[in-house]
Parts: structure tokens; sequence; C-alpha cells
């Protein structure tokens, strides 16, 4: 597999805050990496510097061979990038700023048509091909945004928040648009929508204060948390408090942890050091005591759950 | 350096057009032909004074640029900052002194249509009399030089906000202290405190005094050179600026 993309201990402080914080990453031909991180872990300046539009303080960034600092042009011709916010001309018709971005580009003619024509189908904005950009909705603009930085057909794309603000269709075609492109390119996509990783990336990479906390499939990220010792359960009380205390000593040695509080009803967990006890023994055991349960199962994390433990371990 | 080119000659193109796609040019042509009329016929006499040349326009030039230039160019980097394209810009393959220069020389182009619409005044001359035309030619390039040396400072200072009016403001002080540099006003201000150096220093700044040689007719290499390197010196650290700002 061929290393589209690689960062190498890229660290950037802002004052006396420190952004980004010795982050590496590779990416490969065919990968889709979800960036994943809350809101201010350092996703868009990580972004930032790979596409060579910030300097790092220290480490380096290389695409499609060429190292970003040292020879900006060739790594930038390598690269399609989609700003947060989809920033564009407002003032210039989809086509005029498509075309512009073309020819910035170094597109011929020819070429520019045709790219031109693909994009328009492609990213479906025939219908407001003349239209000025300003006068588009979210949806068509963050669509825009995402055909300048396609026009050239880069071989690395870099979307940071590609799916902010659309609709559930259009989040929806946009992950299938990043599906269809995605076998020849590597692609960096920033999210907090966590589904979203699931449904497209083959890899997540979450980040938090500015660090690498997890990078894995989805898949093995959930799995590394289920080790099927912790069983789930959900009670259906608003006195939750009262009715814990009362399962303490009904869960034999295991540990208690409130999961989430959804529409009067809680999420539990029992955290067990050993392989638990079968599940229907304690759900027996816990209406016996007269307690208002409603489910009791094995804990299968979801990523959710995985995203919420790297990111808040930290601080 | 084709490719150098043809960014810059993209970004021309783009740069330009933007100045058609809102009704600000319209209105910038149309308080600038009203304003250097008013001044040339009604403030200087055009007529009163009896004398086939156009140093009655020339005069309110440098006065005139002082307020339009930094309107032309206050957009030119605040708004990519303020709207976010900065980023696009800058990942664009191609060296950021491209982008600098294309969107000076389109700000500049645009500037050249202004003072083209002012011929007619050329003829009205002509046809009264018989002027120097070679006078009046000159002074057309000493115009356009100075409004490109207007321009460029402009430009360099709206890479320093992302707000269009702030630029404005700022942009038309340099500009007005680089017209005034010159006038005693100025060099008597710090002549009381100043080595002697300083204040020739300042006195040579004065755009002024190059731009009513050149009106008088004197195309000199040291007026060429003025407003050729105060340009050149202006796009340089404009460069230099959009690379330390965009990010801010």
């Amino acid at each position: 597999m061929t290393t589209l993309v690689e960062a190498r201990g890229l660290k950037k402080r802002f004052g006396d805050m420190t952004a980004v914080d010795d982050v590496s990453l590779s990416v490969a031909r065919g990968e889709v990496v979800g960036f994943l991180g809350p809101n201010g872990a350092g996703k868009s300046t990580t972004m930032k510097m790979i596409t060579g539009f910030l300097e790092p303080d220290t480490g380096t960034a290389e695409v499609g061979g060429h190292d970003v600092w040292r020879d900006p042009t060739s790594a930038k011709a390598k690269l399609g990038y989609l700003p947060e916010g989809a920033p564009a001309y407002g003032d210039m018709p989809v086509a005029d700023f498509l075309s512009f971005v073309g020819k910035m580009r170094g597109l011929r003619k020819a070429e520019l048509t045709n790219r031109l024509a693909e994009m328009a189908e492609r990213v479906r904005l025939t219908d407001v091909w003349s239209r000025p950009i300003e006068a588009l909705s979210k949806g068509y603009r963050r669509r825009v945004g995402i055909a300048q930085a396609l026009i050239h057909d880069p071989d690395v794309l870099i979307l940071d928040e590609p799916t902010d603000g659309l609709d559930p269709n259009q989040k929806h075609e946009m992950r299938n648009l990043i599906r269809e492109i995605a076998p020849n390119k590597s692609i960096i996509v920033s999210t907090h929508i966590l589904e979203e990783v699931e449904a497209v990336c083959s890899r997540a990479v979450i980040i938090a204060s500015g660090k690498v906390v997890a990078d894995a499939t989805p898949r093995d990220l959930v799995g590394s948390k289920d080790d099927g010792r912790a069983i789930q359960i959900r009670i259906g009380s608003p006195e939750e408090a009262s009715v814990i205390e009362k399962i303490k000593p009904l869960a034999d040695g295991a540990e208690l942890e409130v999961m989430e509080r959804m529409n009067g009803s809680t999420r539990v967990l029992l955290r067990y050091n050993d392989k638990p006890e079968d599940t229907r023994a304690i759900e027996t055991r816990l209406r016996s005591a007269d307690l208002p349960v409603e489910e009791v199962g094995i804990y299968r994390p979801r990523l959710e759950d995985v995203f919420r433990d790297v990111t808040t371990r930290i601080h | 350096m084709t490719a150098s080119l043809s960014s810059v000659s993209v970004v021309f193109g783009r740069e330009f057009r933007a100045y058609f796609a809102t009704p600000l040019a319209a209105i910038f042509l149309v308080v600038f032909l009203a304003l250097a009329g008013a001044m040339t016929f009604f403030v200087s006499g055009f007529f009163a004074r009896g004398s086939a040349d156009m140093a009655a326009f020339f005069t309110w030039m440098p006065w005139l640029f002082l307020v339009l230039l930094p309107a032309i160019g206050m957009r030119l980097w605040a708004e990519e900052r303020r709207s976010g394209t900065i980023e696009l810009l800058m990942t664009m393959p191609v060296a950021p002194w491209t982008i600098v220069l294309g969107k000076f020389l389109a700000g500049w182009a645009f500037t050249g249509v202004a003072l083209a619409l002012t011929t007619p005044l050329w003829i009205t001359v002509t046809w009264l009399g018989s002027p120097d035309n070679g006078v009046i030619a000159a002074g057309y390039l000493g115009t356009f030089l100075m409004a490109g040396a207007f321009l460029a400072v402009a430009a360099c200072i709206s890479t320093l906000t992302k707000n269009q009016v702030i630029a404005f403001i700022s942009a038309a002080i340099v500009t007005f202290l680089l017209v005034t540099a010159g006038l005693e006003l100025v060099l008597g201000a710090i002549r009381g405190w100043a080595p002697y150096w300083l204040t020739e220093a300042v006195a040579a700044l004065s755009v002024l005094e190059h731009f009513q040689r050149i009106t008088q007719g004197l195309i000199e290499a040291p007026t060429l050179i003025f407003f050729g390197s105060l340009i050149i010196l202006a796009l340089m650290i404009n460069t230099f600026l959009v690379d330390l700002k965009k990010a801010q």
C-alpha cells in the first residue's frame, strides 16, 4: 500500500495553549480516516498543517511523497482540501468559482471542461450551476466545497467537517460520495458524528487535547472495550439514586457506573473483574427485590462509549 | 515560470471581475468622475484659467486618490481573511507572491479604467486649444504610477485586518502621510527634534514632489524608481504579511 499522507510529530502552540501536541498520522491509498475529537481538540489545526496552510512549530508532513514545507507546490498539487465551513467567493456563480479553482490547480482548457462537467453531475450541482454561491442553501454550498476539492482529481482529500449542518438526506448523499471516490485516494475526514465514522471510515483516529488517543478500525476500537465482563442494566425509575443503592449489594463485587440518562430510563453498567454470572440470574435477583428493571444484558460498547472513554480520561 | 504567470493571470481575472460583480465598481467610477470633474471645473476654474492644459485636473489626483485607492484596496485581503477563502487560496499549488501580484494588478487595472474614463477631458482640451500632449501623457503616467503605489500600500494594510472599514481608514492615513511627507507642515514638525538625515529621508518619501515633477512633463529616472520601488516594496511586505497573518 502506498502511503500518501505521512505526518510526523506535528506540534503547534498558539500563545500559551498547545493546540496540537506531537501528532503523527499516516494514511495509505484507499484508506478513509475518520478524524475524531471533541471541539477544540486540535482536529482543524492538524489538518491545516497537513495541507500546508499552517506551519507546524516542529514536525513534518508529506503529501504524495512531497514535504509540505520544503516543496509546497508539489505537495499542494496532490491535495484537495475542504476547509471548515466550506468558504467560497459568494458573489461568484458556481461554474465560475469551480473553473477558477480548476485553473489555479493548473487544469488546461479541455481537461477543465471535462472535470467541470463531471463535478456538475457527480456532486449534483447542475441545478444551481449558474447561481451565485451566496444564494445557495447550506447543503449546496457544502457540495460546492467538495466539488472544488475534487476538481483536479487529487490523490489526497482532506475534508474538515463535510457534513456539518446538512440534513440527514444530504449527510447520506455526502457519505455515499465519499465512499464512491475512496478506493483510489487517501481521505481524511474530520467529524464529530460517530455513526459517520462507522459508515464510511476504514480507520478512526481520535484526538483529545492535541494528542492522538486512539488509532484503529472502528470495529477494533469498539472491540478493545468489549471484554464481555460488563453487564448493562436499564432501569426505568425517576428515583435512580435509591434504586442504584439497592442494586449495589445484589451485584456481588461489581463496579457500578451510570452510563446515561434518557427519557426517564437510566443505563447502569456493572463492571466485573472476571466473567460475570449469568445475566438471567442477575435479572431474576433484581426483579425479586422489586427493582424497576427494564432490561439486563451483556454490555456491548458503542463507538460513542469508546469516544467518551478515551477523550475524557486524559483530562 | 509559465505556471507562475498563469496563476497571476487567473487571480487577476477573478479579482478584476469581482470589482464589477457588485455595484461597488459603478459607484466608485461615478464618485471618482464626479469629484474629479467638480474639482477641475469648479474649484480650479478650468475654463477661467484660459490655458489649454490639464494641470487643473492632475493637481487634485493625489488628494482624490488618497481616499479612493484605499477604497479599492481595502477588500483585497481583509475580505479573504473574513470569509475564510484565504485558506483555499493559500493551499493552491502556486507561489503566494503570484496571488499578491494578481490581486494588485487587478486593482491597478481597475484604476486604469477609471483614468481612461477621464479622457473626454483630454479631448476637450485638445478641442479648445493645442495642448502639449507629451505633458498630458506624462501626467497620466504619473497619476497611474501614484495610483499603483497607493494601491500597493492599501493592499498591504488590508492583510492586517478582517475588517474592511479599518483597512480603509488605516490605508487612508498612511497614504495621507505619504502625500504630505514633503510638505513644510510635516517637515517642520519633525525638523525640531529629528536628526538631519531623518528629515531628509521623510522628505524623500514625498509622493507629491515626484508627482508634481512628472505632471510638469519631467519623466525622470528618480521618479520612476521612486514609484516602482514603493510598489515592489509594498508588495513584498504584502507577501510576507499574508503568510504571517493568514491563519489568525
